[in-house]
């Protein structure tokens, strides 16, 4: 009987005591300690927040890191073939140009030869002329000194004028 | 070489120590018939002193007050004056048969040894008893320690703000925010924060006076929360905060229980009458539970050492044999008990905060955690 009858005293100290400790720790140690525990996981879960939000932004740069090296790339690529081009086309340009001139100076040093063969053939033709007449007055000296080779050339002129 | 085998030599050193502690009680032991019943019930039970060791007169006993309200006078005095029982005190004594654990009133004022055979004339029962008894002092030990511990960890948090937990912080916070994610939040929802204190403190006592009761030796022993007035009065705590917490609800439910036919409830209230009984068996069974789960742990135990001294008066070496049987079962229940004082006081704060949860109006929120 004695094993389950309660006693009083002990309940009676019982109540005073949990009351005192219960009182104690529930004003001086659980809200520090539930407190202090809310605090740090709300301090933890706040780091990880941040460290992923870095984590989010340097990724965000790293994108726009690489999009800017991208866009330099083709920019210089342009800027590249564009020169390339230009170059190009200042060389062609060049040949075109020299070929041309190549061509005029061609042009003219013909028709320079053609003037100067011309005046050449004239020069001849005159010299030829003049000789001719030397020879021919030369001849025609020689000729028409005889009088009888004077009426022959002159019958033969005079039919070969006929038949004309 | 010693390093590797000091543990086994440390081991084989304690049994050999409780080997011989046992064989001199078992030696001591052959002058008086051994009773164990009342041997086991005496260390479960409360006591007017605090036994340390020894038998009869030659028992080291540290005296602990007696203090009495008997008749509007307020009497105090030292427990040794009753010598275990066997004298009076200014017609103060230690009650026997049945007011064995309280303390009587003799009809004479008298002081000195109660002479066996003689019939001493018993006045009345000393009711109002609030003598510091073994489990009084034990109590108080107890809850001292656990306020320095706790305040000491308050402190920690204080000094040491958002910082990892160091020491004793690192031992008793991951239980508190066990209890706080698997027990409180779940069963209490958004009313936590206002029952958590009591909770805390409902565990962390349970849990340390349960464990006190494993130590054998002073200042632990005490069978504090196998002793049905404590329990009785955390009981009745849960039962209080769980009644004044509870909403318009929880008392329409008992009154008029929802999902149950009406015949059950019209003319005959039958299902109000189990709900109004149910509300005090479960406190009721709170105390049972811890009580009964404690001091059975307690006196399986003492029953294993019983049976070295039942043993050894057949033979004293008959009790050295069992003795070493007996010790392997000791330390086989002490490690069960270890987990029963974890698992009781689990099992205490759980429920009482189911209760107080469904008081307050968290039951619909707990049925969804179940499903």
């Amino acid at each position: 009987m004695e094993l389950i009858k309660p006693s009083f005293g002990l309940i009676f100290w019982m109540l005073i005591g949990f009351g005192i400790f219960f009182f104690i720790l529930a004003k001086y140690a659980w809200p520090v300690i539930t407190q202090g525990i809310a605090s740090r996981n709300k301090k933890i879960q706040d780091q990880l927040d941040e460290a992923e939000r870095v984590h989010a932004e340097l990724e965000n740069m790293n994108l726009k890191h690489e999009q800017m090296l991208a866009q330099a790339k083709m920019e210089r690529d342009d800027i590249l073939n564009e020169a390339r081009a230009i170059s190009e086309k200042l060389k062609e340009d060049a040949k075109l140009k020299a070929d041309a001139e190549a061509q005029s100076i061609i042009a003219d040093a013909k028709q320079a030869i053609q003037m100067e063969k011309m005046k050449a053939i004239t020069d001849l033709k005159n010299e030829i002329a003049n000789f001719s007449i030397n020879i021919a007055e030369k001849i025609m000296t020689e000729e028409l000194s005889d009088k009888e080779r004077q009426e022959k050339l002159i019958e033969k002129w005079v039919d070969e004028t006929n038949l004309n | 070489m010693i390093c590797k085998y000091y543990k086994h030599v440390l081991a084989g050193f304690c049994v050999a120590l409780l080997l011989t502690f046992f064989s001199q009680s078992v030696l001591a032991a052959e002058e008086k018939e051994f009773d164990a019943g009342p041997f086991i019930i005496e260390h479960v039970t409360d006591n007017y002193g605090w036994h340390i060791c020894g038998e009869g007169g030659k028992s080291v006993t540290i005296p602990l007050p007696v203090m009495l309200i008997d008749n509007g006078h307020f009497v105090a005095f030292m427990s040794n004056k009753f010598h275990h029982g066997e004298a009076a005190y200014k017609g103060y004594a230690m009650g026997w048969g049945e007011q064995k654990g309280s303390i009587v009133k003799l009809t004479d004022d008298y002081t000195g040894h109660l002479e066996e055979g003689v019939d001493y004339p018993v006045d009345h029962v000393c009711k109002f008893d609030i003598s510091i008894t073994k489990n009084v002092c034990a109590l108080i030990i107890s809850l001292i320690l656990i306020t320095w511990i706790f305040l000491s960890v308050a402190k920690q948090y204080k000094r040491r703000p958002d910082q990892a937990p160091k020491g004793l912080q690192a031992f008793v916070e991951p239980v508190i925010v066990f209890l706080q994610d698997e027990v409180i939040n779940p069963s209490l929802g958004k009313n936590a924060p206002k029952y958590t204190p009591f909770l805390l403190t409902l565990f962390f006592f349970i849990l340390f006076n349960n464990l006190m009761g494993l130590i054998p030796i002073f200042p632990g022993g005490a069978n504090l929360t196998g002793n049905i007035a404590v329990t009785g009065v955390l009981a009745l705590l849960t039962f209080f905060v769980t009644q004044f917490s509870g909403k318009k609800e929880y008392w329409k439910d008992i009154i008029n229980t929802p999902g149950v036919p009406w015949w059950l409830k019209v003319p005959i209230p039958i299902m109000p009458f189990v709900e109004i009984i149910g509300v005090f068996t479960k406190p009721f069974v709170l105390m049972v539970r811890l009580f009964a789960n404690i001091t059975a742990g307690h006196i399986i135990v003492l029953g294993f050492i019983s049976l070295i001294f039942i043993f050894g008066q057949m033979s004293p070496y008959i009790g050295y044999g069992v003795s070493i049987v007996s010790i392997f079962f000791y330390l086989f229940m002490s490690c069960l008990e270890l987990l029963v004082a974890f698992i009781q006081a689990f099992v205490f704060t759980l429920l009482s905060a189911i209760y107080i949860g469904a008081a307050c109006g968290e039951e619909e929120e707990e049925l969804q955690l179940a499903e």
